[in-house]
């Protein structure tokens, strides 16, 4: 099992554990943690999994490739920053035992 | 139900290759489901090789349709090869051609949707809550209980006009231009909405203007949250040329109009038919949040979306030919019960409401599906406030239209509590 803490727009800080191999989306929705949406069923098709990586985690968890579908979809989320990223595309791995992420406001 | 239809031909026996699901008076008569549900037995991605539409592949199953509006590489909207539905969009001498990102590929699309995306974003959304909520209520107060009257005319549109008007803080008396605006929009001369094109173009010419009017009062006046004030303050839209903010724009008001307006009347249609799901709704109007999701599914007030593929592509182990026309059948897939469980059934608390197709899916993605769907809560937070039941009580009229799933008559009885 990994662990991961989701922490909401207000601070509040949840952590759950998932299996390896799921992904961040179905960790926080297999865990009733609120905020993220997954409306395509984690196919990467609808950026209502939008997070922000924890600085400390981002270079583990690494950024989408220039022109991946991830990236293409995650520019009309809102408020995105330099470590957004879509929840359904992080696997969960031993090396992101621990990982941080901060869920925004709303999903759009 | 013995099908209307299977008086003129029999859906189960009817070959194949004769099949042509883009048919407007199938849409009309509402059996084009069952068209649907025969291809997506027998023939998913199903090739109609003669139609008025030219050939067309349908593609009618959940999975293949995901693949291919997420596919935007490969499957273009461009609005010179086609366009984005099975109704080929061509230039007309004399018509005033506007650009809209929703018929654009990429780079183009992206910039444009990025630059007016945040006007529509949630956050924004709330600031007009309050304001929506009660104009809202003001509107549904005016309705005589207890007689028959036409809901598509005195609540959907009334509703949905509103609405527009409030988002655009558009002078309130005026309200009924943005109506017919859009109307204009989209119309052409065989839709008896205008009468040519010459006088499509003049509508829209006068709409330029009038919003150029707009732009001119808010662009010197910061604070406003409404969409004119926000494209004509924001760096990423304040230097649009003129014609490209226009078609953006009008891309908001069609986008919102009939497909807001026909999720209205198809609510009270699908609880009429569903007495049911209306009795758990009454006891718990907690449901709406998952209800308004259902109902978008249900009604799917855009039956397809169209692209024209770039290179040669294999869907659902069929093999499509560069510049083949794809139409996405999403109001096929949204009844597909290998991915939607009891497809067929209106059930209004669904463990995954917004697993469905009628926003599409991809970089297109319905850019105002939060407005949407905060707008259609609201109404139905303000009638359950009002009426015990919103009473069907005769038959619905539906549009003669295979793209828009648009009801243009229903009549009801209003019950107070
Ligand atoms: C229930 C109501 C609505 C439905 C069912 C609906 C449906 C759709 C669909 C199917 C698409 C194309 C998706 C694709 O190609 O994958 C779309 C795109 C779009 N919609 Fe909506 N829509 C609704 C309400 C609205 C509203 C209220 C607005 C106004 C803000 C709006 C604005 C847009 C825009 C701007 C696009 C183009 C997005 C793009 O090309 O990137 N829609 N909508
Ligand atoms: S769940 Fe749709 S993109 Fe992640």
């Amino acid at each position: 099992m990994i662990k991961v803490t989701f922490v909401s727009a207000d601070g509040v800080r949840r952590t759950v554990e998932a299996d390896e191999g799921l992904s961040a989306r179905e960790a926080a929705l297999f865990n009733s943690v609120p905020g993220i949406d997954g409306d395509c069923g984690g196919v990467c098709a609808c950026a209502t999994c939008h997070v922000h990586v924890d600085d400390a985690w981002i270079e583990r968890v690494g950024l989408p490739e220039e022109g991946s579908m991830e990236s293409d979809l995650i520019q009309f989320a809102e408020g995105t920053t330099a470590t957004s990223r879509l929840a359904c595309q992080i696997p969960m791995a031993t090396e992101l035992d621990g990982l941080i992420l901060h869920l925004p406001e709303l999903q759009h | 139900m013995a099908t209307a239809a299977a008086q003129f031909e029999n859906i189960d026996t009817i070959p194949l290759d004769e099949i042509n699901v883009a048919n407007p008076y199938l849409f009309q008569n509402d059996t084009v489901g069952e068209y649907f549900a025969r291809l997506r037995r027998e023939d998913p991605v199903h090739f109609c090789r003669e139609s008025r539409f030219g050939p067309y592949w349908s593609v009618t199953k959940f999975n293949d349709i995901i693949a291919v509006d997420t596919n935007h590489k490969v499957f273009s909207s461009e609005a010179k090869l086609g366009g984005i539905a099975v109704q080929d969009m061509h230039g007309v001498e004399g018509a005033l051609e506007l650009e809209m990102f929703i018929a654009m590929d990429q780079p183009k699309h992206d910039q444009q949707r990025k630059a007016v995306s945040p006007v529509v974003a949630p956050s924004n959304l709330l600031l007009l809550e309050p304001i929506i909520r009660e104009r809202a209520g003001a509107i549904l107060d005016e309705l005589p209980v207890g007689e028959e009257i036409d809901w598509v005319k005195l609540v959907s549109v009334e509703l949905t006009t509103m609405t527009l008007a409030t988002i655009f803080d558009f002078p309130w008396e005026e309200r009924a231009k943005l109506t017919r605006w859009s109307d204009v929009t989209t119309a052409s001369p065989e839709t008896g909405i205008v009468e040519s094109f010459e006088q499509r173009r003049e509508e829209l010419i006068q709409c330029a203007m009038y919003f150029k009017g707009l732009w001119d009062q808010r662009v010197n006046n910061p604070g406003g949250n409404d969409l004119i004030s926000m494209m004509a303050h924001s760096p990423a839209t304040r230097d649009m040329p003129f014609l490209e903010f226009l078609g953006n724009l009008l891309l908001l008001i069609v986008g919102g109009n009939d497909t807001t307006r026909n999720s209205i009347s198809g609510g009270v249609m699908a609880l009429n038919q569903n007495p049911e799901e209306y009795r758990k709704l009454r006891e718990n109007p907690a449901l709406v949040s998952s209800m308004i999701p259902e109902i978008i599914r249900w009604q799917t007030p855009l039956t397809h979306m169209r692209r024209t593929a770039l290179e040669d592509a294999i869907i659902g182990g069929k093999q499509i030919l560069k510049g083949d026309k794809v139409v996405m059948w999403y109001l096929s897939g949204n009844r597909d019960d290998t991915v939607i469980d009891r497809a067929d059934e209106f059930i209004i608390d669904r463990e995954n409401p917004r697993h469905h197709l009628s926003f599409g899916f991809g970089i297109h993605r319905c850019m105002g599906n939060r407005l949407a769907e905060l707008q259609l809560r609201i109404v139905w937070e303000e009638i359950l406030k009002r009426f015990s039941f919103v009473e069907m009580v005769g038959e619905p009229e539906r549009l003669l239209s295979n793209l828009v799933r648009g009801i243009t008559r229903l009549p009801v009885k209003l019950h107070a509590h």
